[in-house]
């Protein structure tokens, strides 16, 4: 794989403070790489090194081996880019936006499509200021994606839009990468960069407190799983205590939780239960999640 | 050249879709013309060495849209596209920068010009408006005028801290420079301590160049006013060009 971004000991400092402190990462070609943390983590200052609209204090940011703070030019000719806190002018038509983002690129995509597959086809007479928060983010995507780039930029895509618009976004980002697309993203949704991305790096207060697949990252970092389960009449807890990964057993009434680590834990459990003909109802497992990882690698709950 | 003149075209649309710009440009000027024409016609006063109230003031007016365009219209347009993000979201295309603010002097000098043109055929048609001077000479003391206060225009932009306090640092000054500078009262009709104040206005300059390039003067004779003119050009452009904020 070849790398689509390589960041070196990436700094940013704003008067006082360190928004971003000396980190580094490669991004493949093709993958969807997120980085996650709570707000004020810094993810949006090293996002936007990337884009070259921010000069870092030191190290060093190159997509395809250019400097996208000196050839900006040649690389924003072949990135898309959302940003966080932008807007268009209120008045603008989406029809309008789409024309004139296009002729600022050499090579862009007939735009008509690309509103029908963004689903705003019949937005595309609306003045900007009349679309709602959904509408807004998808317009924002369709010029990321005018010039149909190799890499894009999506900084908070969801953060502010319902469960429904957020899947739907979702879908969206599953589509660009589909295409054979880069994707760097940012959120603060711990789900989200579960459900979407390749690798994600977990962010804190500048730093990087992990880099994995999510999958990786909840195995090694996220801690237990739970088994939950009802019995009807007796139950010899004594035989699941010895089993390969639980680390406890308890129970109150009929209800009892199984605690323990290991991907065969409720396979495990279930045949244990068959053999002893143990009358089980109700059962469940809770697994850990990014934002156990988070929890458990920073000490911190996750802010939203 | 395409990315200027297309954004150019997009944002001059996206003017004449805000009422309060188009107005102050376009309408307001009308307005004045048909009141004070209404009241005191065009016909030849010694207190204006033989022109018409009309004669007069058309050019003052002139001085009016610039001063609008510049002080208010510019300023609000480019603090107002850095604080909602538009600026930077241009800048994320390969755009140049200075094409997206060429976009904006493009724009806001057509529509100057157009309120200009507009006043101007207004005035000939319904008060037999007079000229004797030289049309080439007119438009480029317009020019000049619009340069320098869409200059101050940036300046303002790139001083104030948001959309709100360009605006009012705009209309601050504003206003002063509209009432005491002839642009919309005659000069002749000011007793002597407000003249005294009205010279120190930048915008008389732009006044008295236009009225005096209107009746045929030579530029020989308005070496003061050029020079503060281009004085407030270089200043505007010389500290914007340090001091602007994209975002
Ligand atoms: N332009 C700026 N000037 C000063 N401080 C900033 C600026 N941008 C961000 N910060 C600060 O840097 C830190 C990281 O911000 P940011 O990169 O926006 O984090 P995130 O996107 O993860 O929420 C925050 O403490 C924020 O207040
Ligand atoms: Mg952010």
């Amino acid at each position: 794989m070849t790398a689509a971004i390589r960041v070196e000991d990436l700094r940013k400092v704003y008067s006082s403070l360190t928004a971003v402190d000396g980190i580094s990462f490669d991004v493949a070609a093709g993958e969807i790489f997120g980085v996650v943390g709570p707000n004020g983590a810094g993810k949006t200052t090293t996002i936007e090194c990337l884009e070259g609209l921010r000069t870092p204090d030191g190290g060093s940011v190159r997509l395809w081996n250019l400097d996208p703070a000196r050839d900006g030019r040649i690389v924003r000719e072949r990135i898309g880019v959302q940003l966080q806190n932008s807007a268009l002018p209120e008045d603008i038509r989406v029809w309008e936006a789409l024309d004139l983002f296009s002729s600022y690129y050499r090579h862009p995509v007939p735009w008509g499509p690309l509103l029908e597959r963004l689903g705003i086809a019949e937005k595309r007479r609306s003045a900007y200021a009349h679309l709602s928060g959904g509408e807004k983010q998808r317009l924002s995507i369709a010029l990321a994606l005018i010039n149909d780039p190799d890499l894009v930029f999506l900084d908070e895509l969801t953060t502010g839009l319902d469960p429904q618009a957020r899947r739907s976004m979702w879908d969206l980002v599953r589509d660009i990468r589909r295409r054979g697309r880069t994707v760097f993203l940012t959120t603060h949704f711990m789900e989200e960069a579960e459900q979407l991305c390749d690798r994600v790096l977990v962010m804190d207060r500048g730093r990087i407190v992990a880099l994995d697949s999510p999958e990786n990252l909840v195995r090694t970092l996220g801690g237990e799983t739970q088994v939950l389960f009802t019995v009807d009449g007796k139950c010899d807890l004594g035989r699941l205590e010895i089993l390969p990964g639980v680390k406890r057993v308890a129970a109150s009434g009929g209800r009892v939780t199984v605690t323990g680590s290991g991907d065969r834990l409720v396979a495990l459990i279930v045949n244990a239960l068959d053999a002893e003909g143990v009358n089980f109802r109700d059962l469940r497992s809770e697994h850990p999640n990014l934002e156990d990882v988070f929890l458990a690698v920073t000490g911190e709950v996750m802010r939203d | 050249m395409h990315g200027l003149l297309k954004l150019a075209w997009v944002e001059a649309k996206i003017y004449l879709r805000q009422p309060e710009a188009f107005f102050f440009t376009l309408v307001f000027p009308l307005l004045l013309l048909f009141l004070f024409g209404g009241i005191f016609g065009n016909k030849p006063h010694p207190l204006f060495g033989g022109r018409g109230t009309v004669d007069v003031s058309t050019p003052a007016y002139m001085a009016l849209i610039i001063g609008s365009t510049g002080l208010i219209s510019i300023s609000i347009a480019v603090s107002g596209y850095r604080e909602k993000g538009i600026l930077r979201r241009y800048r994320a295309t390969p755009l140049r920068p200075a094409t997206i603010l060429a976009a904006q002097v493009l724009v806001h000098y057509v529509m100057s010009l157009a309120g200009a043109c507009l006043l101007v055929a207004a005035a000939r048609l319904l008060f037999g408006l007079r000229f004797s001077g030289r049309m080439e000479s007119v438009f480029a003391g317009f020019t000049l005028s619009c340069l320098s206060f869409f200059a101050a225009g940036f300046l303002l932009a790139s001083l104030a801290r948001n959309t709100r306090s360009a605006y009012i640092l705009g209309m601050v000054i504003y206003f002063p420079n509209i009432f005491l500078s002839g642009a919309t009262f005659p000069r002749e009709i000011f007793p002597p301590v407000i003249r005294t104040i009205s010279e120190a206005l930048p915008i008389t300059h732009v006044v008295s160049l236009l009225q005096g390039l209107w009746i045929g003067n030579p530029w020989s004779r308005h070496l003061t006013e050029v020079l503060v003119l281009v004085g407030i050009l270089a200043a505007g452009v010389i500290i914007s060009a340090r001091v602007f904020r994209w975002e």
